[in-house]
């Protein structure tokens, strides 16, 4: 034990990379939640009346709510009124008509990231909608999209462009009454991606969107949804980032998906905002409300890879309506340093012979404390419903927490469910036969780690795949069990 | 902790305390932090997390009428011949409404220093020892038997010791009026290497809607072995809440197996702290339920010394639109290094309106640990069933077998012969009597 506590340390101290603040002129409205708060930014957005009007409602629902205190998180209260709820990097004139004319300053902060903004990005085969702060700040391969009838671009745009659309799909899987959060993203959000997939359309690339926080006591509050028609199919990839910082920030984001009969949406994020020191200082909250719905024969799955943030509490849910539909969720957490991590999904299976499978890896490091927390509903009417839930965690070092927390709820008898779960440790004995085979310890932890979450990563994209391996190895640097 | 009460304070409780207030005793300021802590939290809702899928409505709604005095109905042995483990060589505590019954009651002898009896008759030097394991639950279910407790049984068995035989507490509800509410207190010790097997049964011979809130403590001190089965088959009009507040210390083994078969709405909740290291606890039970029925058992097993194991095993058969409702949590403290702990929760649903709501939790904060939990829900296997049947049995007879299974598996993890065969025996006849097998 004691041979490894060097290493353990040096895990727990390793490095943010993506903590850099971009010196970029920026317009914020001052801290504070109010009506007026609510009309500037729905007037900044020349937004129809009836997304304000919902917007005050939203404001006014949130109002009466109280912060919920069930999770197993510790935070000290946020003050809603120290927050600003409006960044936006300033823009010249009229703003940019196309990715050639944003300041290079922000593309420079997006190259540094390792986003393809530029067609050159054409190569990656991704669209992406990238999100500084609250403004979209463009989106890329629009033209080929709009060919295939795809609508891809921020929410703001859409309210302008599509406004049928957006009014009849906003707010009806996640109502502003849904939770303290989804009343607060409601009133206030920002900006967001939209994605609208017309009947019968493969979407010819992947779609993504990677969120940036970049000024300092600001709240990012994005609003992402996603429509797909009848038999249509989609692929979204999300990715975040935050600079590092001495005081929380708040990122309260709203996911929607909307998947109609026969259509399949699969939506992956791999979140990596500012954690924090060790101590426990600085970071993001992440408290975010996503759910999907499903109508007949449609899919949706989730995969997470969820390595940042100071706090992440969130369920991404399937609502399965329709009959024969699926739902999936696979999900990576790491807590490392004084993380913590509460989140798991919900399952509510309505409809007949619908089916879902949850896999959720934990992997908790440092003093992290790492929550599974999951419901699986089976209504009076959804015969032959099945499920499938394993839900491992692995504990790296012993000042760290691994908790399951679910609830499996059955009101047919012809149900199916299965819940299983495990906690361990990584074996000395597993490191001794690596080291043995002429593995170093490190490499050895890597190769245990992403065999663990195997299962989870075999379900992200490619790139997103390589990607979410590299940042894990990176933040398991030196740890050994 | 959000604590919604139905009422802003019951007022029956409060008033009904005047008798025990003049009855006085050693006990008098326990029982009078107990009302102090009911009046406060009421009877919980089910906005309280801890219950939330069973509504204390039917309880709530009921006026307070404690069984302070014995109910007045004369009992011969006659009237309790036939009842479970009746005809087995035990050492018999017979208690009426809350009340002892020393005309039932058969105590032969037994070792030197044992103890069994009533714990209203040997109070003396018990006064800080009672309510001392269950003091730090929030239930206000142990509140409301603190305040009120009529009797129960004392068990004391002393280090190196053994029971003879086994001791069987017979609890009857007698109770012909609705609202009739008794509260039992046992304590049970078991000091250093001792050994004992305890049944316990909750019966009823009244009708009514009346109340059972039974409270026990147990002490097991370092290496003593403890079995206690627990047999709740109350009339379905019943309401029966119990709690178990156990105390583990080094190299104990504790076994409690708990049979939820009666009753209208049952709640157990098992608090089992594992204090020291070697410890080996196994808690076990089977509920079966039809009609308007409602099962809960509710534990929470708190590992905090290294070396424990713990292991749950619960399975329900749920009939008619009855509901089965399991939270299990086993919490894993920083020092409880080298934990084995295991929590299982199988239930079948035998009808289409029937109800299982499960919650097997972990929390753990020690890296160098195992624990697994599962859980399912769902119908008979067919493959299994096909399995039989490609066999020569007919799908009845194979579905039979399958149940005979499945309620088996926890049957059989008594060790005492003679109540393991008998339970065997009584769960299969309940069975094929009452729910609908084919």
């Amino acid at each position: 034990m004691s041979a490894h506590t060097d290493t353990i340390d040096e895990f727990v101290a390793s490095e943010y990379k993506y903590g850099f603040v971009t010196d970029i002129e920026s317009e914020s409205l001052d801290p504070g939640l109010n009506e007026d708060v609510v009309r500037f930014i729905s007037a900044k957005k020349n937004e129809p009346e009836w997304l304000l009007e919902w917007r005050l409602k939203a404001l006014r629902h949130f109002e009466k709510m109280e912060n919920p205190t069930w999770p197993h998180v510790k935070y000290p209260p946020v003050d809603f009124q120290e927050i600003s709820y409006y960044s936006a990097p300033k823009k010249k004139g009229d703003g940019p008509k196309s990715l050639d004319e944003v300041d290079p300053k922000l593309l420079e902060t997006y190259e540094k990231l390792g986003v393809p903004l530029h067609e050159r990005a054409r190569l990656a085969g991704v669209a992406v909608d990238a999100v500084f702060d609250s403004e979209s700040i463009g989106t890329t391969f629009k033209e080929d999209l709009a060919k295939a009838g795809v609508i891809f671009c921020s929410i703001s745009e859409a309210v302008q462009e599509h406004p049928e659309l957006v009014k009849k799909y906003i707010g009806k899987v996640v109502p502003y009454t849904d939770n303290f959060y989804a009343a607060l993203n409601s009133a206030v959000f920002s900006d967001g991606s939209f994605v609208y997939i017309p009947k019968g359309t493969r979407c010819p690339m992947e779609l993504s969107t990677y969120f940036r926080i970049n000024a300092a006591n600001t709240g990012q509050f994005e609003r992402t949804l996603i429509v797909a028609e009848e038999s249509s199919h989609v692929s979204y990839l999300e990715g975040c980032t935050a600079p590092m910082r001495d005081e929380n920030q708040l990122h309260a984001a709203v996911v929607e998906l909307v998947a109609l009969d026969n259509a399949e949406i699969k939506y992956s994020t791999v979140q990596n905002w500012y954690p924090g020191d060790e101590e426990g200082r600085g970071g993001i909250y992440n408290f975010v409300t996503k759910r999907g719905i499903c109508k007949t024969n449609a899919k949706i799955s989730w995969t997470q890879v969820e390595t940042g943030s100071a706090i992440t509490w969130k369920y991404p849910s399937v609502i399965l309506q329709g009959d024969n539909s699926i739902g999936e969720f696979y999900s990576v957490a790491l807590t490392n340093k004084a993380q913590q991590a509460d989140t798991g999904t919900k399952m509510v299976h309505i409809g007949k012979n619908t089916r879902s499978t949850i896999v959720s890896k934990g992997i908790s490091a440092g003093k992290g404390q790492n929550s599974y927390r999951g419901l699986v509903q089976v209504g009076k009417k959804a015969t032959n419903a099945r499920n499938f839930s394993q839900c491992d965690s692995l504990l790296i070092g012993d000042k760290c927490g691994a908790h399951t927390f679910p609830y499996i709820e059955a009101k047919n008898p012809s149900a199916s469910i299965e819940h299983e779960a495990t906690t361990s440790k990584i074996g000395e004995d597993q490191i001794f036969y690596c080291n043995q085979r002429g593995l170093e310890p490190q490499d050895a932890v890597n190769m245990i780690v992403n065999g663990f979450c195997k299962e989870v990563f075999r379900e992200l994209p490619m790139e997103f795949a390589v990607e979410a391996q590299k940042l894990l190895d990176v933040s398991l640097e030196g740890s050994v069990g | 902790m959000s604590s919604a009460t139905t009422n802003e304070t019951p007022p029956a409780p409060v008033e009904a305390f005047a008798q025990v207030e003049q009855a006085g005793g050693p006990l008098l300021p326990l029982r009078k932090a107990g009302l102090a802590r009911f009046a406060e939290r009421g009877y919980p809702t089910t906005s309280d997390e801890d219950w939330r899928f069973t509504s204390l409505k039917p309880l709530a709604d009921l006026p307070f009428l404690p069984t302070l005095e014995p109910l007045g109905q004369a009992l011969g042995q006659a009237d309790i011949a036939d009842i479970t483990f009746g005809q087995h060589d035990v050492d018999r505590l017979v208690f009426i409404d809350g009340h002892f019954s020393s005309d039932l009651s058969i105590i032969l002898e037994q070792p030197d220093g044992v103890t069994i009896t009533n714990l209203s008759n040997r109070l003396s030097g018990l006064e800080n020892e009672i309510g001392s394991l269950s003091a730090n639950d929030e239930n206000p279910f142990i509140a409301l038997n603190d305040a009120f407790f009529t009797d129960g049984a004392l068990i004391q068995i002393p280090a190196n010791g053994s029971l003879a035989k086994p001791v069987h507490l017979v609890f009857l509800s007698t109770a012909n009026e609705a609202s009739q509410a008794t509260h039992i207190r046992n304590w049970i010790e078991a000091g250093a290497n001792a050994q004992g097997t305890i049944i316990e049964s909750h019966l009823s011979l009244g009708q009514a809607v009346a109340s059972t809130n039974v409270v026990t403590e147990t002490r097991v001190s370092a290496g003593a072995n403890l079995e206690h089965i627990k047999f709740q088959d109350q009339s379905l009009n019943a309401i029966h809440l119990a709690s178990l507040h156990s105390e583990l210390s080094n190299d104990a083994r504790y076994a409690f197996h708990s049979f939820a078969l009666g009753a209208r709405l049952s709640r157990n909740n098992l608090r089992m702290r594992l204090a020291k290291p070697g410890i080996e606890c196994v808690l076990n039970g089977l509920y079966m339920t039809r009609a308007d029925q409602l099962a809960d058992h509710h534990m929470i097993v708190d590992h905090a010394a290294p070396h424990c194991d713990s292991h749950e095993y619960f399975n329900g058969i749920l009939d008619d639109q009855s509901r089965g409702v399991f939270h299990g949590r086993i919490l894993v403290q920083p020092v409880a290094q080298k934990t084995d702990a295991k929590q299982t929760n199988k239930n079948l649903i035998l009808s289409d309106n029937a109800t299982a709501n499960t919650k097997p939790q972990l929390e753990i904060y020690a890296d160098d640990v195992k624990c697994t939990h599962g859980a399912t829900i769902g119908e008979m296997d067919d493959d299994a069933i096909f399995y039989l049947r490609a066999r020569g049995l007919d799908t009845k007879t194979a579905r039979r077998m399958l149940m005979h299974g499945f309620a088996g598996e926890i049957v059989d993890r008594i060790q005492h012969d003679g109540v393991r065969e008998e339970l065997d025996q009584l769960v299969w006849n309940r069975l094929e009597g009452e729910h609908h097998l084919d």
